[in-house]
Order: structure tokens, then sequence, then C-alpha cells
């Protein structure tokens, strides 16, 4: 394939990519403006995740994407395709082996290392979006950290449902300033943010760029007699027997009969090939 | 001893195009003092207000405030997160119209809250209590504290936006024509809970109104303002019972007449 | 027993054979040609000329042709395409009123110097289906007449002699270029009006419609609606001076609005823009009323909360390939997300009936 450039951008937008990609890892959590390029899948479809995954890609890479913590989901099989087809990397499904790992929904089981990166597909990047639809109104928030509507919209959840109703793409505060949409991961994925790789945020449609550098401080806004509750459904995987991994709900019947799977299929998969099993293994069942 | 004031207002000027706002501007507010502003509409009044209140830049002037930390600062000349600090701390401002001052879409508590989340409260139960607290200050049921503005009449809007304001302890209160829009028994009500939170709190306030009757009840001194300029003040009772300026005795002798 | 979905990889091909299948439809009848297309269907090539900001007529009837006639698929093919090919330089301005005009008309005065060319315009027919086409035959051929030689000014032209419209200073920056650099607002006209040229035609329809329907007051008239060709001239370092390196067919609308004035202004007329690829001229009259709206703050004239004047609201929503992009990712799995506010709703749903069992038992 040699109609494109290696990772489809030329290497003019690779640098502005590039730059603020820097600049986000400089100011964690802050939204970098960036010229968000059309590329050859739709806006919403992970054109952000895309753009930067093509801005960190060297030749000796090795990508791994998931969608819905999945490898074999469409949408992540088409983004893989298409780094196979304009870069020529290796490509991978295991977590261990990946150096790029695009992602979109989830954050893989296995922690991550120092040297990895994990790309997150951002939808709308602005944490305070629903609350004030102004763009030029949020950015001043951010500036001048004005985040007190942030937290009525956790006090109006509790007065209403006794809880923080908010499940997912739960906000955070970085390293004690920028409040920040962690995509819409689940939100027992937030504890893992705080991690050793470097997680960059593409949200292509909305052109914006933002990062968390490694190690860095990641809180999930709460109140203290309302602490945050990374907390997901009380069953184990009905595969690998896995308690502590983020599960998908599968309706297997008519009769409304269901079984709770890992939703990172590499994890799950790895887990069974080492003997793990779970209520409705194969082996198990037989 | 000499008391410092809590608001040194030099010279203010705005003009919009070739027309006056308001020009030659300038007093002293002095901690717990009420102060009214009154006029007809387009007097100037409440240009004025919005200038001292960051919310409109003057052509010229000062609006010094004794802030905590560094004594008299210009608040022109503030930094804008500075600025904007103050107005969720030290300043208050109560609009004419509730609707301007409040979030329509959030529940009252979240409302009187949202100050003192702003501030850094991340304590559910004790931002409830508060907030409830000061519904109770207001006259407002405990058990509407759920509800949304949208919900309440044009008096409980208005002292709804009274709680929100009130509630982080501010040092000074602008206010816009804040009985404006309501029936005149509303008003009266309105009027004795604001006299009695003023006392209470030892609240230093700024007034602007065309009624006299609000002036009268809440404010120590008057500024009357006619034109853009201020062409009558002194202490409230002195200048309603013994205006000097024609206009003044216009004013005060219409309000006889009622 | 489940086994888990797979198979994503073969699905999706499976998918592509299909659809270039359908494309195709059913093979006894012939197939469409990129230059019947190009010559055939020119208005549609000319959308998606302007909306895929890019100049090339065969390459649009191939993406036309590509996407089956769905015209924001076509954009997106162009678009994609476009993003790829390295920004040399950019030409002169081009200077419309030397333009090669097919069609020039103006609202405003009954004639004008250059006279008014009604051209091949939609405008006078009626709309009665010409049954004739279902056959295929010969065109009887056209009218010509000589062509100009002289340049055509503008009509605006004329209100300007008399200082009763807005002058519009030229410019001294190079303009921004919005496919290279991130839309930050408040923009600036230019940037304004390159978001317009390339927002959908529908929405900048109706935003401009609704402006005349009173959501944001601003009367306009056509002051002059021409399209035609124009020269591009481009620098050559190596040369010193510019060279013609081709020529473009554009929509130019100029609409005249009339603006109170302020206190330091006496009354005049003020402007709208509108410039497009091709034969476009609905986008182009449409364009010129909403760039007009736009400008109501940079007048000084009232803002009202219509949508046409909201600079955030137009710029961020007129560009179809961001918004269909958008509205159809929602097809895509969301299951994650789906299962935490199931968990998130059972969980709600079993504290409130033990609360209320609790109750009962008391």
């Amino acid at each position: 394939m040699s109609d494109y450039n290696f990772a489809y951008l030329d290497e003019q937008t690779k640098r502005m990519i590039r730059r603020a990609i820097l600049k986000g890892i400089a100011v964690p959590g802050y939204q970098v403006p960036f010229a968000s390029r059309e590329m050859p899948m739709p806006y919403g479809w992970g054109t952000g995740g895309v753009q930067v995954s093509a801005a960190c890609l060297m030749p000796e890479d090795t990508l791994k994407v998931i969608d819905q913590g999945a490898d074999d989901t469409t949408n992540a099989v088409s983004i893989r395709k298409f780094f196979e087809k304009t870069a020529e990397i290796a490509v991978t499904e295991k977590t261990r082996e990946a150096t790029v790992i695009q992602t979109r929904h989830r954050i893989p089981e296995e922690p991550l290392k120092e040297g990895q990166i994990l790309v997150y597909q951002v939808p709308i990047p602005e944490p305070l979006r629903f609350l004030e639809p102004r763009e030029t109104e949020t950015r001043k928030m951010h500036a001048l950290e004005e985040y007190g509507l942030m937290h009525v919209k956790l006090y109006e959840d509790i007065a209403k449902h006794g809880h923080i109703a908010t499940s997912y793409a739960y906000p955070v505060k970085v390293e004690g300033h920028y409040v920040m949409d962690p995509s819409p991961i689940p939100k027992f994925d937030n504890p893992k943010m705080e991690m050793a790789a470097i997680q960059l945020f593409g949200a292509g449609r909305e052109q914006r760029i933002y990062a968390v550098p490694p190690y860095t401080k990641v809180v999930s806004l709460d109140f203290e007699d309302h602490p945050f509750d990374p907390s997901k459904a009380n069953h184990p995987c009905d595969l690998c027997g896995a308690e502590h991994t983020y599960l998908d709900e599968v309706i297997i019947d008519d009769d409304g009969g269901r079984m709770f799977v890992c939703s990172d299929t590499d994890y799950c998969a790895e887990r069974q090939a080492m003997g793990h099993r779970g209520r409705l293994s194969p082996e198990a069942a037989e | 001893m000499t008391i410092q004031p809590l608001l040194s207002v030099k010279d203010i000027r705005k003009t919009y195009g070739g027309r006056i706002g308001c020009t030659d501007v300038s007093f002293d507010l002095y901690p717990g003092e009420v102060m009214g502003i009154v006029g007809e509409s387009g007097s100037g009044k409440s240009t004025l207000l919005n200038c001292m209140a960051g919310h409109l830049p003057p052509d010229s002037g000062q609006v010094l405030f004794d802030t905590r930390d560094r004594g008299m600062v210009d608040t022109l000349t503030m930094s804008e997160p500075e600025r904007r600090m103050l107005s969720r701390t030290d300043w208050a401002f109560v609009h004419q119209h509730a609707r301007d001052g409040l979030r329509m879409g959030v529940s009252a508590g979240g409302n009187v809250g949202e100050r003192l989340m702003a501030v850094g409260a991340r304590h559910y139960g004790n931002i409830r209590t508060q907030a409830i607290d000061w519904l109770d200050r207001v006259e407002i049921n405990e058990d509407r504290v759920d509800d949304k503005p949208s919900a309440f009449s044009g008096g409980m809007q208005q002292r709804l936006q009274i709680a929100r304001n009130l509630v982080t302890g501010p040092r000074l209160v602008f206010m816009d024509e804040p009985t404006g829009g309501l029936d005149v028994s509303v008003q009266a009500r309105l009027l004795d809970l604001l006299r009695g939170l003023v006392r209470e709190m030892g609240l230093s306030a700024i007034i602007v109104t065309h009624d006299l009757a609000v002036v009268r009840l809440l404010a120590d001194r008057l500024m009357v303002m006619k034109s853009g300029h201020v062409v009558e003040h002194g202490l409230t009772d002195q200048v309603l019972d013994d205006p000097q300026h024609a206009y003044t005795q216009l004013l005060v002798s219409s309000v006889l007449q009622v | 027993m489940y086994v888990a979905v797979k198979g994503g990889e073969r699905a999706i091909d499976n998918a592509h054979a299909w659809l270039a299948e359908e494309r195709r439809g059913d093979v006894t009848v012939a197939e469409l040609t990129v230059p019947q297309i190009r010559e055939q269907l020119a208005l549609a090539v000319n959308r998606v000329m302007t909306e895929g900001s890019l100049y090339d007529p065969d390459l649009a009837a191939l993406a036309i042709k590509q996407s089956r006639g769905d015209l924001i698929e076509a954009i997106f093919l162009i678009r994609a395409y476009r993003t790829t090919l390295p920004r040399i330089g950019h030409s002169h301005p081009v200077e419309t009123d030397k333009m090669a005009c097919d069609r020039r008309v103006s609202a405003t005065f009954k004639d004008v110097p250059g006279g008014q060319v009604l051209g091949p315009t939609f405008d006078y027919t009626h709309r009665l289906l010409d049954f004739k086409l279902m056959a295929e035959g010969e065109v009887p051929e056209a009218v010509e007449a000589e062509p100009r030689i002289e340049p055509t000014p503008h009509v605006t032209s004329f209100l300007n002699k008399e200082g009763l419209i807005q002058t519009e200073a030229e410019g001294e920056d190079t303009p921004p270029d919005l496919t290279r650099e991130p839309l930050e607002l408040p923009a600036n006209r230019a940037l304004r009006l390159q978001a317009l040229t390339r927002g959908d035609e529908g929405f900048i329809l109706s935003m401009a419609y609704s402006t005349q329907r009173g959501y944001g007051n601003s009367h306009a008239f056509v002051g002059e609606l021409r399209i035609g060709k124009v020269a591009v001239e481009i620098d050559i370092p190596e040369l010193g001076f510019a060279i013609e390196v081709g020529e473009v067919e554009l929509t130019e609308c100029e609409t005249v609005n009339k603006f109170a004035g302020s206190k330091v202004e006496p009354p005049q007329f003020t402007r709208g823009y509108g410039l497009t690829f091709g034969q476009t001229e609905r986008k182009a009259i449409s364009m010129a009323l909403v760039d007009r709206s736009l400008r109501s703050k940079e007048l000084g004239v009232e803002v009202s909360n219509s949508p046409a004047h909201d600079e955030e609201f137009v710029l961020y929503h007129c560009d179809n390939i961001q918004a269909t992009g958008f509205l159809e990712h929602i097809k895509l799995p969301h299951y994650v997300d789906f299962q935490s506010e199931m968990e998130l709703v059972r969980k709600m749903r079993a504290e409130i009936a033990s609360a209320s069992a609790k109750e009962a038992a008391e």
C-alpha cells in the first residue's frame, strides 16, 4: 500500500498532532484544540483516536485495538485493518504485547506498563458540556477552575436518586486542576487511570486532544459522605470464573436466561487457557 | 480611630456612544451600611450598579474594595479569576428577575448549595443541611428543597435567589430592584424579610430601586440620580423628609400623593 | 452453549462485497459512467465539490457513483481524499468582477451595467414531469449570444459609490485555513465563510429561511447573483510573477440588507456574502443570508436568541460530515455503557423494593 503515507496521515499533519499531544501531556487534563483531519471513517467512529494513534505509531510498534473491551467487535476490526493496511505494522490481541492500544469504552483488565500508550476514542471531550453548552464559557470555567456546577450535577443526582447516578463517563479531576471526561468508560475502570502507561484522548469531531501522563493523580469526583463507588455487577465471569473483571451481560434464550462474561476478551481467553473455569464453561457443563 | 470603607467608588463614568450612562459618581460605603440609589428608569442607576458589580466596564473611574488579603484593591483592574472569585465569596448580586439569578433546571437545594460547592464544600449532608437552613430563613418550607424553582411563585423565587446569594455570608450585596415585578403584598413580605436579614447579618448592601418605600425601610443613606448624575445624597430620612434638589422634591411628592 | 461472537472480520468483508453488488444494480442495465455523471448530474457534482471543498468534477462524479447517489457519503469520500493532499500554496483571491458570467441577476435594480442574464436556470420552468426524458433523444440547440468581453462590475459597487452600502475593507492578513487549523470561537468572518461554504446545503438553507421568518430579523435582497468561470492565478516563486493555472466555475451571491445605523453611523445597507463551487445558487444565497445574520454582533445591531444569530450554534452544527458521523455512531456497540446503566437501575430498583418491603413489614 504505497498510495498513502505511513499510517495514512502526511508527516506535517502528524507533527501538528504530536505537538498537541505533547502540550496535552505537559498540561494534564487540559483539552488542546487541534486541526482534526477528515479521516476515511466517519466522525464519531474513532477518528480522534485514529489520528492520535497514527501520530504515535512507528514502524516497529505493535498495535491492539479494542471496542467494548473486545478485539473482534466490528469497529475494532475495521480500525485494526486500517492500520494494517496503511502502516503495515504488527498487530496483536494480547494486551501485554502491544505498544499502542486504541480503545473505545474500556481499559484492559491487565495493568498496563511503562512504555505502553493507551489511546482513547472520545465522543464529547467536555465534561461540562451538558451543564453548559457554550464552548466559550466552558473554556473559561476550566481556566478559572469554576467547577461548582459539576458538583451541582452530582448533588442533584443524590437528591433525586439517593446515589450519584453517573455510571460511565464519570468525571475525574486530574492532578488537582482540570476536570476531565475519561471518555465513556464504565466508572469501574476509573481507578485504573492512575497507571504506568501514557493515556492519550482524541476527539476528532470536536477537535480536541488531551492526556494523562504516567503516574498522574486522577480523582473521581464525589462527596465526602457519598464517596465514589466503582462497583460492578455482583457476578463472576461464567466462562473464566473471574470475580474482579467488568462483565458483559448476554441474553442466551427467550426466557430471560442470561450469562455474564468478561468484556475484556483477551483477558478472559488467557484465563481460560490457564485452566480457570466458570459456571458455563464447556468443560464445566459436561 | 477611623473606620476603613468597605467599598470606595471614585469618579465612575460610563457612556454609550454619545449618551451618558452615568458620570462623576463617587462615594464610600462603610461596613454594615446600606446605600440606596433611587431615580426613574434611564437615570443611570442600573448602569452604575452594573459598573460597580463588574458586569459592565466603565469608561473611567475606580471601584476599590477592601479585600481580605490585600486591603483596598481596584476591582476594575483585578484579574478575571480574582474578580470571579470575589463574586463567589465576598460579593452577591440579587437580580430583579429571579430567573436571571437562579438555575431554573436545578432544585432549590442545588441552587442554594451551588455557591457552597463553588467555594469547595464537598460534604453532601452538610450542604443539604445548610441549604434547608437557608430555605427556612427565607420562609421556604423544607419539603420544597428538591423542587425546581419553576414550580415556585414569583415571591418564592425571589426569596430563593436571596438565600442562594447569602448562604456563603457575603460582605457586600448588590440588589437590582429586588422587589420589582412582585405584587404589593408579596413585596411587603419580602421587604420585611430583607430588613430582618440585613440587621441580623450586619450586611453591607447597595440597593437600586425606583421605589422610595424600599429605601425608606432598608437604606441608611441615599443617592438620588437623574440623567446620569447624582443630584442629591445624604441620610435616608434627611433626604426623604427634607429634599433639597427640585428633582428629589418631585420624586418625594409624587410618592406622597399615592 | 454460548460461543463468543467472533468473525467480525468476515462479516465486514461479506458486507462490502454485497454492497458492491448492490451499487452496480441490475447488470442487464448499462453501467453509469463517470463522465455521464459529471455531464448529466452536474448540479449534484457541484454540491459535492462545494461541501467536499475540492474542485474536481471527475472525482466528485466518481464519488457520486461510488456512494450510490448518497451525496453526503460522496462529500465524505471527497473530504477524506482531500485531507491526504499536501497544501502546496494558495492562489491570489479570484477576481469575480472579471467572471465570464453564464448567469447574472440583480433583484435590486431593473437593469444594471452588464445587463441581467438569466442563463441556464430552473427559475421559470413549470415543474411538470417531462416524460420525453424517459426516452433518449436529441436536445434542440439553445440560442447563443455574443460573449461579453469586458469585466462585469458588481451591483454593490454602484451602491458603494454613494456610500449607501457598508464598505468592506480588504483584509490584510492571509485568512486562516479551516481545514488546517481548529475552529476556535469567536471566529473571524473569513473562517465563518469557509465553514458556511462547506456547510450542509439543507442546514444552511433552513437557517437562512428562519431569518426570513422572523427568527433573527434581517430582511435581505439579492443585490446580485452571478455564476460563471473565473481564472485562478498562483505566484510561482521561480518566475517572480503569477500565472494562470486554470479556471473554476463559481456562484457568487451578495445580499443587501438594511441597517438602521447607530449613534455614530448614518443608516446604510450592509452585505451578506456567499461563494460556492459550480452552479449552486440555492446554497450561495442561503449562505449570504446566514453570513449577514452572524455579523450582527460586529455590526452592532441587536442580537436575538435566534439560532441563526448564534455563531457557536451555526458553526458547530453546519458540517454534515461531522453531524452524520456522530449521529450514526450510535449504531456502534455501546453495551459496556448500557451494562453500567442497567446495573445502576437494578440497584436503585432493588433499594426501593427493599425499603417498601420493610415498610410493609413494620
